[in-house]
């Protein structure tokens, strides 16, 4: 979304000059000794030669370098999807777990996943804005805005588990709360804050200076110019940012460990109250709670069981993740400057 | 002229509301400016307050950072060393950046340096689905895949071990490595590359001789975040490391982390107890320890703006 794609010139054209007096001689005139062997002033030196060899061979391996990282995803994904492929069904995803949870669907859990990433999602996504709003908009350039900046970035940096950590200590026993599905929403709003700051602020710089000093000069204030020039210009960005948000958070298991997921709760089996099995001061199924418990603590699941909610899992966090790249192509194109 | 007064009227209402209510929403947009700030001491304050009970009195210090026995819930003398549980991470960790350095680095150059069009855009989208599979996933792969594999070609006692735990660390601290390295090779003005060209300079002469020393510091920059991220991932080297508290000898032993006993324990913890709050120091010790490497890339990273 940076400004600075559209300024990156191509990386060098594919058939480059080559070194010396040689690259006089190689796209557009003929070469001058042609036929004559021996005494052809152009022909590749020795050292020349090397050097070409040296470019292909460090060429490949870095190609190979990159490849590598390519087959692995493809490897892991098509493996998961092979072995989960014999559960995977309709039922599959909209039925309760049954007999122990070694049986049955996997809908209890993805509710709870789904109800974890939207109270997080409301509750730092208008902060995390904001927030990226007053580090681009607002905040002069000294002491204390690199700090908030540093802030941002070491929040980032926190280990899930510490977050963790600080939801047991700040909202399941100070606020409270309790170990519920409000705290551990909060606990992911935490974490992903820095997420969303980060994004929204450079959707924010990447809008041109000169819209804003035109708007200021039509008489607007600060506020009245980033309602109406700067959030309807970076809208996607921001939008961009919040879905990343909503795919790390669904996805994170280590957060919600103890502050309110929980391997077994007994839900509705059925009708309307199954699309609303937790109230906010209720314990949580989630699904990657699932997945890790029923992989390291359960015996007799079967494989595919297993492979199924991995690769539900791994399909919802993809599918946010697409959306959110073909969000960003489509408004891209769009871009007015 | 009174059409276009008549169908704005309702929105004037509303936005005059919305201007006699600036300094309130500034002041909000501040507020939630210094939220980031509140939150990190927020954090340090909340896991320092309950681990009160190991911190004043309940576990020695020195023993806590130099003892390698970690038995807590032993009856008859429970002990809180976590130098084992140090060493677990900081091996891991360094055996996932064998790894992850060289891959990420050599992707970041090959996308930013070697690579165009299509195929650039395709690697970017491919390693960040690496970025965006749940670590949740990782541990699953780790322990039913990967596991099996490495018992069948090395001939190790259990396949859940330093060695698993590193490759799949190393596969998911790639992506920020591969986006911050291509980033701040990014960042070096083309001016360089056109000297070089023009000097006679291949391609892999470029990125060899001007590219790295150029952007020596955001290429740094980069390893660090990658060290930080691994350091405090848990639930992937919870589920493949083998959870063995000791040193280990060979990349086939099993080992235990800091974040790995943290999850696993916290939830048998008695709340208040000693345990329970040398569990909360194990959590100051890795917000130190990512804290510090963080920091240090921050650093590193204005080093190269100060530079320029």
């Amino acid at each position: 979304m940076s400004s600075e794609d559209n300024f990156h010139p191509p990386s060098p054209p594919a058939p480059l000059p080559q070194a010396g007096e040689g690259s006089s001689g190689t796209d557009s005139h003929p070469r001058a000794g042609e036929g004559c062997v021996g005494t052809n002033p152009f022909a590749p030196s020795p050292l020349e030669n090397r050097k070409k060899i040296k470019e292909t061979i460090a060429q490949w391996i870095l190609g190979a370098v990159a490849v590598a990282l390519v087959v692995p995803v493809v490897l892991i994904l098509g493996y998961l999807v092979v072995k989960a492929w014999p559960v995977l069904s309709v039922s599959f995803v909209f039925d309760n777990p049954e007999n122990r949870m070694t049986a049955g669907g996997i809908w209890a859990p993805l509710v709870g996943t789904f109800f974890l990433v939207l109270i997080s999602l409301a509750a730092a996504a208008p902060v995390g804005i904001l927030a990226g709003v007053y580090l681009n908009e607002f905040a002069r350039d000294n002491w204390f805005t690199r700090s908030v900046n540093l802030a941002v970035m070491n929040l980032a940096g926190v280990p899930s588990i510490v977050h963790g950590l600080f939801g047991v200590g700040a909202f399941v026993l100070f606020m409270g709360l309790g170990r519920s599905l409000l705290a551990a929403s909060l606990t992911l709003a935490v974490m992903t804050l820095p997420v969303i700051i980060t994004s929204t602020r450079e959707a924010l710089a990447s809008v041109p200076m000169s819209f804003r000093e035109a708007c200021w000069n039509m008489g607007a204030t600060r506020w009245q110019t980033i309602r109406t020039i700067v959030l309807p210009n970076s809208i996607s960005g921001i939008l961009t940012g919040v879905i990343l948000q909503v795919s790390r958070a669904a996805g994170e298991t280590a957060p919600i460990l103890f502050t309110g997921a929980v391997f077994f709760t007994p839900v509705d089996p059925s009708g309307w109250s199954s699309f609303f099995p937790y109230g906010l001061d209720d314990r949580c199924m989630a699904l990657s709670m699932h997945l890790f418990t029923l992989a390291t603590q359960v015996r007799g699941v079967s494989d595919e069981y297993l492979y199924g909610t991995a690769v539900v899992l791994v399909g919802l966090v993809l599918l946010v993740n697409g959306a959110s790249i073909i969000l960003r192509g489509y408004l891209r194109s769009r871009k007015r400057w | 002229m009174s059409d276009y007064q008549n169908t704005r009227r309702p929105g004037i209402a509303w936005r005059g509301l919305m201007d006699r209510c600036e300094p309130l929403i500034e002041w909000a947009i501040r507020l939630c400016g210094y939220s980031a700030i509140l939150f990190i001491f927020a954090i340090l304050f909340f896991i320092i307050w309950e681990s009160r009970s190991a911190l004043f009195g309940g576990v020695n210090l020195i023993e806590f950072f130099t003892s390698t026995r970690w038995q807590p819930t032993s009856e008859v003398r429970p002990e809180y060393g976590i130098l084992a549980l140090i060493v677990g991470t900081v091996c891991v960790t360094a055996l996932a950046m064998l790894f992850a350095v060289p891959l990420g680095l050599g992707a970041a150059v090959f996308i930013s340096e070697f690579c165009s069009g299509k195929p650039k855009e395709i690697l970017k989208i491919v390693i960040e689905l690496l970025a965006a599979i749940p670590s949740i996933v990782w541990g699953f792969i780790g322990y039913m895949v990967l596991g099996p594999i490495i018992m069948w070609t090395t001939g190790a006692a259990v396949g859940v071990n330093m060695l698993n735990g590193s490759i799949i660390l190393a596969l998911m601290s790639v992506p920020i490595i591969v986006s911050v390295g291509e980033d701040s090779l990014k960042a070096v003005p083309d001016s360089f590359r056109e000297a070089a060209l023009s000097l006679g300079a291949s391609r892999w002469e470029i990125v060899y001789r001007v590219l790295f020393p150029a952007a020596k510091n955001g290429l740094l920059a980069a390893v660090l975040l990658g060290v930080g991220r691994a350091i405090g991932e848990t639930m992937a080297v919870l589920m493949c490391t083998g959870h063995a508290v000791q040193i280990p000898r060979s990349p086939l032993d099993p080992v235990r982390t800091l974040t790995a006993t943290i999850a696993s324990e916290l939830g048998e913890a008695v709340s208040g107890g000693i345990h329970y709050g040398a569990l909360f120091l194990i959590g100051l010790v890795l917000f130190v320890m990512t804290f510090a490497v963080n920091l240090a890339a921050d650093l590193v990273v204005k080093g190269i703006r100060n530079e320029q």
